[in-house]
């Protein structure tokens, strides 16, 4: 596996049929709508990935073709209503989306959204999910972007439709569409005369380019959307139907495991193979360097030769990893690059400054943290005709995809990722390195599917932890009681090795003609990686904010949820509160008295008016907290207040919380409670039970035991969130809205309690 | 062989006797509900009841289970017809990935058959051995009052019955 030469890859994808008939309008038979002088789109040079779209075609799959930027959502990068909607004879609807059920219910909330403005019920809509030959590439399902981006494309896609099959019925009736309703895919005139969608589509095609703007419903006139509808993939979780890719049963099936090395870095040097190879139900032994792994036909006989196989096994260790007691202090000597993030924002640009009285620092940090997920990672593999396929759960199977081609040197249109639930990842987990398991595995017993299921300690062992964080504050009150000035520094890693190339698949580190990790990148603001929440929302007359940006990594890390907005945040709004202390401000009153935009006025005043917080008792021993945050700057806005106990021993418990969110018009209020009451709960087992353990060579942190996580002993009594009504505005991003103001308001509420900050 | 009563139904198993009744229900019987969570009796997604007993069936041989009655997430009941348990749960809306669910599920079935109307503490301490990584932790707490209330109204009886 030398020669990877990535220009030999072909770019071309699959136009592989998608299940739905594809109905076909005709490109002129809709009145251009829209803002004036708008593109009206002649069709785009097709690249070359775009192969034989027109005639046959539909935007489904491939890799974006010419951006849009007139049109909203995901339409930029797939602009053809075709790539997400299609309407078959029978009026039954398929709605394609290029991001993943993770367990966010973003199924639910995207049915819905088609659901409504296509004036239809939600059920009879099949929504298909990222699959590399049939859903658009919308890249990874991460960073809070679903319902911004596919949200969005959906939105107006099913508006656009809808219109579209107005016009139709209008014209064969020759009346005018205004004369028409539409309702449960039925267009009805005034005079009672019917048609459904399904006759309307015969012979015609969705396959046109979307408008810029949509006739969208009114939010008035909502029927679905701000609807708390019941999650569709719940009944089939809660009653044992095959939903995950654990479950998957495939014909023939064998079951895989593989022998990790022990430490980052191993090398194999000897393993005797010939008793393990007679234990029962073994079929194969994959060996490919320091790659070890065994395939036999019932799961537990897998497991019991990959036992054997590791005793087996010699290795010879070599990783060196930091002295973790002194951590944060080595961490702030690695080399970084220095990157400014204040440099437009500076001195004067905020506002007038008064001279400073008191000057206060601080410093934050934050330990290595795990996704670690419930369910190991799994996935499973079919390798047969030269061509692999996948079943995953990865975030992002078109990048898995194109990294799964460069590591067994395919093409890229000879592997189909097909995205299956997992267990929950909160990032980037296990998911990937599996899938790649999987089909290195596959490749080993062609014409088999192969069943890949790590073991508990292959996940917390392997899977790339959220970095160790450090942050230093340093800020200025003047004699009012305002903040002067402000300087930030924050020292991290990459937020992101998701692959990307095939070197950031871990099993290719072990290969005989091994892979290294491609060398990591800073995520640039305004979505940021490390620096992700690092410049504050409140008014600074002279703000300073300086990333450190550590490229060396000695443990294993990527994304997880939230980035480094979960330690900005808890800094920022950690320090808030040490100012609102220096100035003898009421920490909500002091927040409120450096901000501007009223919608966090708003989330503030409704998180403090749900909490009590105005005339809460005083009780020994228990404190309270706030924090606010609008992710990444740009998404949603979530404040959140914390009532928690200290005991005499310092135990912390998180006693209620409060929490009130923005963003933009909530398709789903419970979906939107679930999300925050689980980021809230999370958060509160990062900042009060976890980090991640290990020694100079090895992680200990390897089972439940060795890394504990929050327990129904330690669950607030009471968890409320008041979700903002904001009809008609654009979708903002909450799913990773709660992390960095949980960590923040619950240390306030301990330093509140004890008098101590942690 | 070994005998096992599964949901009510007898079934001849010949996996290695040693093999942990966790693999035989979801490779030999093709039921999904008990999960692989650690494999060592620290997380719960494996749970499901013997005889009246919620057990981790990710470290229980079956050779230890002979003559005692296994049911499963799927003897709870169906999406159609769904348990006591299954409906309160599905209508707090209390799951996220879902994953860890149908132990706790299964460990609040057991907890209700022995105790039809637990405090909010009892049912914090039978759940004491679960781990949810999603946080589903306060809809669990309250699918499993609501599973009391309703279970109390009508009957907690599992759907399968031997």
């Amino acid at each position: 596996m030398k020669a990877r030469d990535s220009r030999a890859i072909s770019r071309r994808t699959a136009l592989a049929a998608g299940g739905a008939l594809i109905v076909h309008f005709a490109l002129g038979a809709r009145a251009a709508r829209g803002s004036p002088g708008a593109p009206r789109s002649p069709a785009s040079p097709a690249p070359a990935d775009r192969g034989g779209a027109g005639a046959a075609g539909f935007g489904g799959p491939g890799r974006a073709g010419r951006a849009e930027s007139d049109l909203p959502g995901s339409l930029r990068r797939f602009p053809m209503l075709d790539s997400w909607l299609r309407i078959d004879t029978s009026g039954a609807i398929t709605l394609f989306t290029g991001k993943a059920e993770l367990g966010q219910g973003i199924e639910t909330a995207l049915v819905q959204i088609a659901a409504e403005e296509l004036a239809v019920a939600p059920a009879s809509i099949t929504i298909v999910t990222a699959d590399t030959s049939r859903t658009p590439d919308e890249g990874f399902t991460a960073g809070s972007h679903s319902m911004q981006d596919s949200g969005t494309a959906i939105l107006n896609a099913a508006a656009q439709a809808r219109e579209i099959l107005l016009g139709l019925a209008a014209r064969r009736w020759r009346l005018p569409p205004e004369a028409l309703r539409v309702e449960g895919g039925i267009v009805t005139a005034r005079s009672g005369r019917r048609i459904g969608y399904g006759t309307l589509v015969a012979a015609q095609t969705l396959h046109v380019r979307a408008e810029p703007h949509s006739h969208l419903t009114e939010p008035g006139r909502h029927r679905l959307i701000g609807v708390s509808m019941p999650r569709l993939d719940i009944p089939a979780k809660l009653t044992g139907e095959a939903i995950y890719v654990q479950d998957l049963k495939l014909s023939g099936m064998v079951h895989a495991r593989i022998v990790r090395p022990p430490s980052y870095g191993a090398q194999l040097l000897s393993v005797e193979t010939e008793a393990v190879r007679r234990l029962p139900g073994v079929i194969e032994i994959v060996r490919d360097g320091s790659y070890l792994a065994v395939v036999a036909a019932r799961e537990y006989q897998a497991i019991a030769a990959m036992e054997a196989l590791a005793r087996a096994a010699r290795w010879r260790e070599q990783a060196e990893l930091p002295d973790r007691a002194k951590i944060f202090g080595e961490l702030a000597s690695w080399p970084s690059n220095e990157i400014d993030l204040a440099s437009d924002r500076s001195s004067g640009s905020r506002g007038p400054s008064a001279p400073a009285i008191r000057t206060l620092q601080a410093e934050y940090r934050r330990p290595y943290l795990m996704h670690a997920s419930i369910g190991p990672s799994c996935a499973v593999a079919r390798f047969e005709a030269g061509g692999l396929t996948v079943w995953t759960h990865s975030q992002g199977v078109y990048p898995l995809r194109r990294a799964l081609a460069e590591l067994l040197q395919l093409p890229e249109d000879r592997v189909h990722c097909i995205h299956a639930q997992g267990s929950g990842c909160y990032g980037h987990n296990g998911a990937d390195d599996a899938a790649a398991d999987a089909a290195l595995i596959a490749r080993a017993v062609p014409g088999r599917a192969v069943r890949v299921q790590w073991m508990r300690a292959d996940e917390h062992l392997w899977e790339p932890y959220g970095p160790a964080m450090l942050a230093r504050v340093r800020g200025a009150l003047d004699a009012g009681g305002h903040i002067a000035s402000w300087d930030y520094e924050v020292w991290s890693n990459t937020h992101s090795t998701r692959p990307g190339g095939a070197g950031n698949l871990m099993p290719a580190w072990f290969l005989e003609h091994s892979l290294a990790p491609h060398p990591p990148h800073p995520i640039p603001l305004p979505e940021g990686g490390g620096d992700r929440n690092a410049l504050p929302l409140y008014r600074i007359p002279r703000l300073g904010a300086r990333y450190h940006f550590i490229p060396q990594m000695p443990l294993r890390v990527s994304a997880l949820r939230s980035l480094g907005a979960h330690l900005n945040v808890f800094a920022i709004e950690s320090f808030m509160e040490e100012l609102a202390l220096a100035a003898g401000v009421d920490s909500i009153e002091f927040r409120l008295r450096h901000l501007e935009d009223p919608r966090a006025v708003d989330v503030i005043r409704a998180a403090a008016k749900r909490f009590g917080w105005t005339g809460r008792a005083r009780t020994r021993g228990v404190g309270h907290g706030f924090a606010f945050a609008r992710y990444k700057n740009l998404a949603a806005y979530a404040a959140i207040a914390i009532e928690a106990q200290v005991d005499s021993g310092g135990r912390v418990r998180v006693r209620r919380a409060a929490a009130a969110v923005d963003c933009g018009e909530a398709v789903n209020p419970d979906g939107v409670r679930n999300q925050i009451e689980g980021g809230i709960l999370q958060a509160s087992s990062w900042t009060l039970k976890e980090s991640v353990a290990f020694d100079r060579r090895h992680i200990t942190s390897r089972d439940w035991a060795s890394y504990p996580i929050l327990r129904f002993e330690d669950v607030p009594d009471s968890i409320e969130v008041v979700v903002a009504d904001r009809p008609g505005q654009p979708f903002l991003g909450l799913g990773e809205a709660a992390q960095g103001p949980t960590a923040a308001a619950i240390v306030n509420a301990v330093a509140d309690a004890a008098g101590v900050r942690i | 062989m070994i005998e096992l009563n599964v949901n009510g139904r007898s079934v001849e198993i010949d996996d290695d006797p040693a093999t942990p009744l966790l693999y035989v229900l979801r490779g030999t019987l093709g039921l999904n509900g008990a999960k692989f969570g650690c494999g060592l009796g620290q997380c719960g997604a494996c749970t499901v009841i013997a005889g009246s007993e919620a057990i981790f069936s990710c470290i229980t041989p079956i050779s230890a289970l002979a003559g005692r009655r296994i049911t499963t997430l799927e003897g709870l009941g169906t999406r159609t017809r769904p348990g006591t348990v299954q409906r309160a749960f599905i209508e707090e809306q209390a799951a996220q990935c879902g994953y860890c669910i149908p132990g706790m599920m299964m460990r609040a079935q057991a907890l209700l058959e022995r105790n039809p109307a637990p405090t909010d503490a009892e049912i914090r301490a039978a759940l004491a051995p679960h781990l949810c990584r999603c946080g589903s932790h306060m809809r669990v707490l309250r699918a499993v009052r609501r599973a009391s209330r309703a279970a109390r109204a009508g009957s907690a009886g599992r759907s399968v019955q031997p």
